[in-house]
C-alpha cells in the first residue's frame, strides 16, 4: 500500500512539472495571433485581439487558471477552430488509442508465441532465419513500413483505399479494416524487439540450475520451457512492453500522416503549426499521462508477479 | 549477397504479417472506383481551420469551400466579372452615387426560413461590425445602406466607388439574431452545410429550394488532407473525385481515368524588396537585380517550364489590367546588372539575404534558384527558410527583411486588390514601396467613374511598379486539377473559388 502511494504521489508531481514546462514553452515561442488574423494583422487588430485572450495577464496566473479549469475537465477553447478543446480532442483520442491497442494486441499475440519457437530449438534453421528478419525490421522505421504497406495493399492489391478513412460510426468493419495496415506498421518494429527480448530472455533462463533441476526429475525440454522457464523469462518482457504502449502512442503521430488517420497526431501537428496551444496543451498532456500511468500500471503488475520487488 | 537475401526475408515476413492481419479483420474497405453515387469527394489541403463564420473566415482555402453555402448581392463569376446573386439586377443613378439592387423573389435560407429586411438589416450591420476582411471597412465609412419596403436595397455613396459590386459580393446574407454560425453556418448558396468533423471532413448538401438554378450533385464530402503525400497517395488510389491547387508533381502519377486541367494559381509571385532596407533603396540595385535574374530558367527548374512569366503585380486572368508589354521589361542581363551595381557602388556585388516561408515549396525553389543565378552578378544571396508564423510576424508585419519570395492573390476580382497595398504608407505595403506618382494614379484611378479610363489608370500604376523595379516579378505558377473522368462542368475562377454547383457526371 506504501508502495502504491508512493508510486501514485510521484505520479502526480510528474504530471504537475510536465504540465507548468510545457504551458511555459508555448509562452516562449510566440502567440497564435499572427496565423489568426493571417495577412490582415494591424498592430491595432493585434492589440486587440491580444487583449481579449488575456494574453497581457502574469504568467503565473494564467497557469493557474489553465490548470484549475484543465483538472476539472475543461479544456479550453481553440483559437483557431473556436470550438471546446475537450470535444475536438476526445473523438480524436479515441482513434489513437484504438490504433495503439490494436498494434500492442498484435505485438503480443505475434511475438511471445515466435520468441518461444525460436529460444526452443537455439541456433535452429527457424531461430536463424527470425533473428536475421529480426535484425532488419528492427532498422525500419514504423513510417517506411507504412509506405511499403500503403503501396503494396492500397495502391498496387487495392485492400484498402489509402485516404478514404471510415469513422467507426459510418462503418465499424470498415473502419477496422482501415486501422489493421497502420496498427502493423506500428507493431512490427516493437514485435522484432519482443522476440530478440523474449528468446534471450528465455535462453538465459534455461541455463540456470532449477532448469537442470526439471530435467533431473524427468521433465523433457518442452515441459521445462513452458512449466518453468517461461514464467521468469517473461518478467523483463512485461517491463519492455508497458514502455512499449507508452511509446506506441508517440509513434501513431507519425503513422496517422502517413495513413491519414484523423487522430490526435494529426491534430497535434497541425495544431502546433497554426499555435493553437489550448489544443497543443491538451494533448501533450493526454500524452504524458499516458506515459506515466502506463508505466504506473506496469510498476504494479511488476509486482505482483515478481514478489521478490515487494520484498525490497 | 546477404544482405539482399535479409532484405528478401523481411519483405516476405512484411507481406506474411500484413495478409494475417488483414484476413483477421472483417471485410477491407472497397477500392473506390466502384458504382458510384451522385456524390463526390473532394481531396482539400488544409481544414477549415479559420472559422465557419463568413465574417471571421481569413483564409482562402475556406473562402472557396464556403462561397457554395455563403452569398452576397452579387457574386464573382468565372470570367471575371460580378453578376447578380440574391439580388437580380441593379441600377445605377447617372452621378454613380445611388445604386438600387431588386432583390429575387422566393429566397430562403438553408434552415427554410424566407429571406426578409430584417436578415437584410442584420447581415450588413453585422458585416460592418465583425468582419476581418482589411477592405469592407473602406467601404463602410463610404456608404449608407438601406432596405426600404419594395425590398429593394439601396447604397447611397458619400463618393464614387470604382469596386463597389466587389465589395458587396463579400456581404454575405445571413439570417438575422442567428447564433451558430460557428458550428452549423447557415446561408443561401446552392450547398447547405451538414457537417463538420475537425481535421477530418466538411460535409455538404445539395440545396433543394435553391431560388437558381439547383446545384446537380446531391453530396460533396471535404476530406482533409494536410499531407502533400497522403493527398497524392489517395488520388492514385482513387479515393477522390475532385482536387485543386496541385503541383506538377502530383499529379504526374495520377491515374487516366482522371482528367487534369491545367490553370493558373493567381498569385503574384515574385522577390519581393524590401525597398526601405540598404542597399535596396538605390533603384540601380533593384534594377540590378532583376536584370541577374533569368524568370525563364526559374520556370524551367522550378516547374518543368509550366507558369506564366509576369512583369508586375498584375496576373493574366485579370485581363483587362494585364499589359503583356510589362512581361521580359527586364531582358536577362549579367553584364548590364554588374554595370549598374558598380554604378550604385557595389562593384564586388554585396551579401543579401532571400527569407523564404518554407511551408511553400514552389517559393523555396524558386528563391533557391535565384540565389544561385545572382551569384553571376556577384550577388551572394543567402536562403533563409522560416515557419509561416514566422513569416507573418517578421517579414509581413515588421517588415524586417531584405528580400523575400512569397506570392499575393486577390480576395475580389478589382485592380484594387492587388495594387493598392503598395501606394506609400499602406498598412499592408510590406516593400515599403513609395513613389508620388504611383499614388496619384491609384488616388485618380479611384475616382473616376468612367470605365475605361479607370482601367488606363490602373495599367499605368502597374508600369510604374515594373519601372521602379519594385520588385523582381516571377510568375503566375501553374497549378493543377484534378478530377474524376466522369465529371463534367469544371469552371476556373481567377480568384480563389470552386464552384461545385457547376459540376455533374456525365453517366447519370
Amino acid at each position: 500500500m506504501k508502495y502504491f502511494l508512493k508510486k501514485l504521489i510521484t505520479l502526480i508531481v510528474t504530471l504537475i512539472i510536465i504540465s507548468f514546462l510545457a504551458f511555459c514553452a508555448f509562452q516562449l515561442i510566440g502567440d497564435p495571433i499572427a496565423s489568426m488574423l493571417g495577412t490582415n494583422a494591424t498592430p491595432e487588430a493585434v492589440a486587440e485581439l491580444k487583449e481579449s485572450l488575456g494574453f497581457n495577464r502574469p504568467i503565473l496566473v494564467r497557469y493557474f487558471e489553465w490548470l484549475t479549469n484543465f483538472v476539472k475537465g475543461d479544456f479550453g477553447t481553440s483559437y483557431s477552430y473556436n470550438l471546446p478543446v475537450f470535444g475536438m480532442v476526445m473523438p480524436k483520442l479515441g482513434v489513437t488509442v484504438f490504433l495503439t491497442i490494436i498494434a500492442f494486441l498484435l505485438t503480443v499475440v505475434v511475438s511471445i508465441p515466435l520468441g518461444a519457437l525460436a529460444a526452443r530449438k537455439e541456433n535452429g534453421i527457424f531461430d536463424r532465419l527470425i533473428l536475421i528478419i529480426d535484425q532488419v525490421v528492427m532498422a525500419i522505421p514504423p513510417f517506411f513500413i507504412g509506405i511499403l504497406l500503403t503501396c503494396i495493399f492500397g495502391v498496387a492489391l487495392r485492400l484498402f483505399t489509402p485516404g478514404l478513412f471510415v469513422s467507426f460510426k459510418e462503418n465499424p468493419s470498415g473502419f477496422i479494416g482501415y486501422m489493421i495496415f497502420p496498427a502493423i506498421s506500428i507493431a512490427i518494429p516493437r514485435i522484432a524487439m519482443t522476440v530478440k527480448m523474449f528468446r534471450s530472455s528465455i535462453i538465459s533462463q534455461m541455463q540456470k540450475d532449477y532448469i537442470r533441476t526439471a530435467y533431473a526429475r524427468g521433465a523433457n525440454s518442452k515441459r521445462a520451457l513452458k512449466e518453468h522457464a517461461i514464467k521468469n523469462a517473461i518478467i523483463p518482457v512485461i517491463s519492455f512492453l508497458a514502455v512499449s504502449l507508452s511509446e506506441m502512442l508517440a509513434s501513431c503521430i507519425v503513422i496517422e500522416q502517413i495513413f491519414s488517420v484523423p487522430g490526435i497526431g494529426r491534430l497535434l501537428v497541425s495544431s502546433i503549426g497554426t499555435r493553437d496551444f489550448t489544443v497543443v496543451l491538451a494533448i501533450v498532456m493526454i500524452l504524458a499521462s499516458w506515459v506515466v500511468i502506463v508505466n504506473f500500471i506496469a510498476d504494479i503488475i511488476y509486482q505482483v508477479i515478481d514478489p521478490r520487488i515487494r520484498f525490497n | 549477397m546477404k544482405k539482399v537475401l535479409a532484405l528478401v526475408l523481411a519483405m516476405t515476413m512484411l507481406v506474411g504479417l500484413a495478409a494475417c492481419g488483414g484476413s483477421g479483420s472483417s471485410q477491407p474497405v472497397e477500392p473506390a472506383k466502384k458504382e458510384h453515387g451522385n456524390e463526390i469527394v473532394v481531396g482539400i489541403p488544409q481544414d477549415l481551420g479559420d472559422s465557419l463564420d463568413p465574417y471571421q473566415m481569413s483564409s482562402a482555402g475556406t473562402r472557396e469551400i464556403l462561397t457554395n453555402v455563403f452569398e452576397g448581392l452579387y457574386k464573382p463569376n468565372s470570367d471575371g466579372d460580378y453578376v447578380p446573386a440574391i439580388a437580380s439586377s441593379c441600377e445605377i443613378s447617372e452621378d454613380g452615387l445611388t445604386y438600387t439592387f431588386h432583390l429575387n423573389e422566393g429566397v430562403t435560407f438553408h434552415n427554410g426560413k424566407t429571406l426578409t429586411n430584417a436578415d437584410l438589416e442584420y447581415s450588413f450591420a453585422k458585416c460592418a461590425e465583425t468582419t476581418l476582411d482589411s477592405s469592407l471597412p473602406k467601404f463602410f465609412a463610404n456608404a449608407d445602406i438601406t432596405v426600404n419596403g419594395k425590398g429593394q436595397v439601396i447604397v447611397q455613396l458619400k463618393e464614387a466607388m470604382s469596386d463597389i459590386f466587389a465589395y458587396i459580393s463579400l456581404i454575405y446574407i445571413i439570417p438575422a439574431d442567428y447564433a451558430d454560425q460557428l458550428t452549423a453556418p447557415i446561408g443561401t448558396g446552392p450547398y447547405k452545410f451538414v457537417s463538420r468533423s475537425v481535421q477530418e471532413n466538411v460535409i455538404l448538401e445539395k440545396f433543394e429550394e435553391y431560388y437558381g438554378e439547383k446545384a446537380k450533385i446531391d453530396k460533396i464530402t471535404c476530406k482533409v488532407f494536410e499531407d502533400g503525400t497522403a493527398l497524392v497517395t489517395a488520388l492514385n488510389a482513387g479515393a477522390i473525385d475532385f482536387a485543386t491547387h496541385l503541383s506538377l508533381d502530383q499529379v504526374a502519377g495520377v491515374g487516366s481515368d482522371y482528367q487534369v486541367i491545367e490553370g493558373t494559381t493567381n498569385v503574384v509571385q515574385a522577390l519581393y524588396i524590401n525597398n526601405a532596407a540598404k542597399p535596396f533603396d538605390d533603384i540601380r540595385v533593384r534594377q540590378a537585380l532583376c536584370y541577374a535574374v533569368n524568370v525563364d530558367d526559374v520556370l524551367q527548374l522550378v516547374a518543368n517550364g509550366h507558369g506564366t512569366k509576369l512583369g508586375t503585380s498584375i496576373y493574366p486572368s485579370f485581363k483587362k489590367y494585364f499589359d503583356s508589354s510589362l512581361v521580359g521589361y527586364y531582358k536577362y542581363d549579367v553584364e548590364k546588372a554588374k554595370s549598374l551595381l558598380a554604378e550604385a557602388g557595389y562593384p564586388n556585388g554585396f551579401d543579401m539575404t532571400i527569407t523564404v516561408p518554407s511551408v511553400y515549396p514552389i517559393h523555396v525553389n524558386t528563391a533557391l534558384v535565384i540565389a544561385e543565378q545572382l551569384k553571376a552578378a556577384g550577388i551572394n544571396a543567402q536562403v533563409q527558410e522560416v515557419e509561416w508564423n514566422t513569416w507573418l510576424t517578421d517579414v509581413y508585419s515588421n517588415r524586417d527583411f531584405e528580400t523575400t519570395v512569397s506570392g499575393f492573390d486577390a480576395s475580389t476580382l478589382t485592380a484594387n486588390a492587388l495594387l493598392e497595398r503598395w501606394t506609400s504608407g499602406h498598412k499592408k505595403n510590406m516593400i515599403n514601396f513609395a513613389n508620388s506618382e504611383y499614388d496619384e494614379y491609384m488616388t485618380k484611378a479611384n475616382s473616376t467613374t468612367d470605365e475605361a479610363e479607370r482601367t488606363k489608370l490602373f495599367i499605368a500604376a502597374s508600369r510604374v511598379l515594373t519601372e521602379n523595379a519594385a520588385n523582381v516579378y516571377i510568375q503566375d505558377a501553374a497549378e493543377f486539377t484534378v478530377m474524376n473522368g466522369l465529371l463534367d462542368g469544371y469552371q476556373s475562377y481567377p480568384l480563389y473559388r470552386i464552384n461545385f454547383a457547376s459540376l455533374y457526371y456525365t453517366d447519370l
